[in-house]
């Protein structure tokens, strides 16, 4: 064996967790702010926007992780087609947590709305104004959230298969 | 006994007991996804959407691609802001600084039609974006009448709806208009205020006023409820239907008059008292509370949208500098969310010609 514990290192544990609760916050929080002309709307976009951005630095991070200290092996008598599911969701996360946050960003810049995180700390514009831009990154942005949602509730399904059906020691090996 | 554990000792459940644990999984995915539904509004069709809203914006004005969704017909200008520093005393944002910082503005009518006459309307716009040298933008737009028809987003809709075009006549069923008032004495009492101030002759020679009330925040974190309003050094004029020669006699005053000389307005700041409302855009303030002057705008240049730099950006009151902040007023979440939506659209559309070409800017009026 040249590794005794099968699980995730301590340090992709913790950005797992602590990314699944911001990522799904986000989600709602996204969705909810463009559904509403209450006060929850500019209340909202406030915490979304900083949120966002720390979500950018912990998928970097976490990205880094993981390409530095690999995933432990799947279980032998995984289907391919499952162990290929697996490895195509994760690495499609990866490039959401990245893009999406990325992606907002950008839309921001090309529509000329200062990216401000809070009080007098604002991001440079990444993008130049483009209206045409700023329109398609907005789309973009509602449906790779609205993909990235249903990937989420795919992944958190097929954890549970293997923690609840299969006992296979997956889900351990990222638990908490 | 529940080992997860796999080859490495756990069994994998089979039977009924994996049939229940398959239906509690599906009933988590299903709680899962229902919650994202009822925070996205799919399980509430009643909640008002900025989509809903600005579509009702776009049902009463017909379809113009391309153009803001209300306050459609506008020209760009650019120009100046002198600040006094006086604005120091009640706000940290470096825009009230002594020192002067460049304007990028509108111009505009309130209404969907970019091609309005400009006799058909009594209220007329000017946004404004102050760009400080640290960088820190401020956007505000402004109206000639100081108070709005309406509290609230619930009830601008209902007056939208209640003022849309009958499909049979093509006008407002004044039946509907009556009875949104008869709802809404603040209503009747803010239209009256707001023909207590009539439009100007021009653009250059109006007052124009933040309607929604503010919060400057000074270094120490102190916070004070005030309004502003761009005051016209040009003298005051009462506008005139009948002199006003064309459709856009209006506009084509505006350019004439800044090609002769810059046009200029002191920005006057009030400051509530306490017990002054702050969430009731229906109603000003009184007259003697204090004003101070916080600087100088000057408008030197005025260009079309078709090739101004104003077109594509969104004046959304709530694109403030640290030092100005947003007061109790829930019309400020409204705007910026219906504004966000409008630029959305606009953004995407293809664009045609604006009704506003000064000469100065007009390919088509080059020699
Ligand atoms: C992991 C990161 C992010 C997630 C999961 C996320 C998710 C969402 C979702 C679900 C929506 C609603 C889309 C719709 O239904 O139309 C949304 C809208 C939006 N997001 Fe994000 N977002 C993220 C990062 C960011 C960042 C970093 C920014 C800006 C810097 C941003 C700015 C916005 C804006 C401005 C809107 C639209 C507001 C409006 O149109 O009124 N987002 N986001
Ligand atoms: C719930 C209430 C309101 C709604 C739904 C609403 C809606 C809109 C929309 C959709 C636009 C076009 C935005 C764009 O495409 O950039 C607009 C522009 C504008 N609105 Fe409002 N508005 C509201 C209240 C107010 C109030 C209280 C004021 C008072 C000052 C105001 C002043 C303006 C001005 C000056 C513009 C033109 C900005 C420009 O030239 O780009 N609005 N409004």
């Amino acid at each position: 064996m040249t590794r005794s514990d099968p699980r995730f290192d301590p340090l992709a544990r913790l950005l797992h967790w602590l990314m699944a609760a911001l990522i799904l916050a986000m989600l709602f929080i996204g969705v909810g702010m463009v559904s509403t002309v209450s006060e929850r709307y500019a209340m909202l976009v406030a915490i979304h926007r900083p949120l966002g951005v720390a979500i950018l630095c912990l998928a970097a991070l976490r990205l880094a992780n993981r390409l530095r200290k690999p995933a432990p092996p799947l279980p032998a008598d995984l289907p391919a087609w499952q162990g290929f599911a697996a490895r195509a969701s994760h690495w499609l996360l990866y490039g959401l947590m990245l893009g999406l946050p990325l992606i907002g960003w950008a839309m921001q810049s090309a529509g000329q709305v200062p990216v401000v995180l809070y009080g007098q700390l604002a991001l440079p514009a990444i993008l130049p104004a483009s209206p045409g831009l700023h329109a398609a990154l907005r789309s973009a942005h509602q449906l790779l959230a609205y993909g990235l949602f249903l990937l989420v509730l795919l992944h958190l399904g097929a954890a549970l298969m293997h923690r609840l059906l299969r006992r296979d020691g997956v889900f351990r090996s990222m638990a908490p | 006994m529940d080992e997860d554990q796999g080859q490495r000792g756990g069994v994998p459940v089979t039977g009924i007991a994996a049939l229940l644990r398959l239906a509690g999984i599906g009933a988590v995915l299903a709680a899962a996804a229902g919650g994202f539904a009822y925070a996205g509004g799919w399980l509430t069709p009643d909640r008002l959407s900025p989509a809903r809203l600005v579509g009702q914006l776009e049902a009463n004005a017909g379809p113009h691609p391309g153009f803001r969704r209300n306050h459609a017909k506008g020209v760009c200008v650019t120009g100046r802001f002198a600040s006094s520093g006086a604005g120091q005393e009640w706000s940290r944002a470096t825009v009230f600084r002594p020192g002067t910082v460049p304007v990028l503005g509108r111009f505009a009518l309130p209404g969907g039609n970019p091609a309005a006459p400009d006799a058909a309307v009594p209220v007329r716009s000017m946004a404004l974006q102050l760009t400080s040298p640290d960088g820190a933008v401020w956007r505000t737009g402004m109206n000639s009448s100081p108070a709005f028809p309406v509290r609230n987003a619930a009830d601008f809709f209902a007056l939208q709806q209640a003022s849309a075009p009958d499909p049979a006549t093509h006008r407002p069923d004044p039946a509907k208009l009556q009875a949104f008032l008869a709802d809404h004495p603040e209503t009747v009492r803010a239209l009256a205020l707001g023909r207590s101030f009539p439009p100007a002759s021009g653009f250059g020679n109006g007052t124009y006023h933040s309607v929604n009330a503010f919060l400057l925040v000074d270094g120490a974190g102190r916070e004070t409820p005030v309004r502003w309003a761009m005051v016209p050094e040009q003298p005051f004029a009462p506008f005139d239907a009948r002199a006003a020669q064309g459709r856009d006699a209006v506009f084509d005053g505006l350019a004439a008059a800044v090609a002769q000389a810059p046009l200029r307005w002191r920005l006057m700041v009030t400051l509530a008292e306490p017990g002054d409302p702050t969430s009731d855009a229906t109603a000003i303030w009184p007259p003697e509370r204090r004003q101070v002057e916080f600087g100088v705008l000057t408008i030197a240049g005025v260009e079309s949208e078709d090739d101004g730099a104003c077109r594509d950006i969104n004046f959304d009151p709530l694109t403030l500098p640290d030092g100005i902040a947003a007061s109790d007023d829930p019309l400020l979440s409204a705007r910026s969310a219906a504004y966000a939506r409008s630029a959305r659209l606009r953004d995407g559309e293809a664009k045609s010609p604006s009704a506003i070409a000064p000469p100065a800017a007009s390919p088509r009026n080059a020699p």
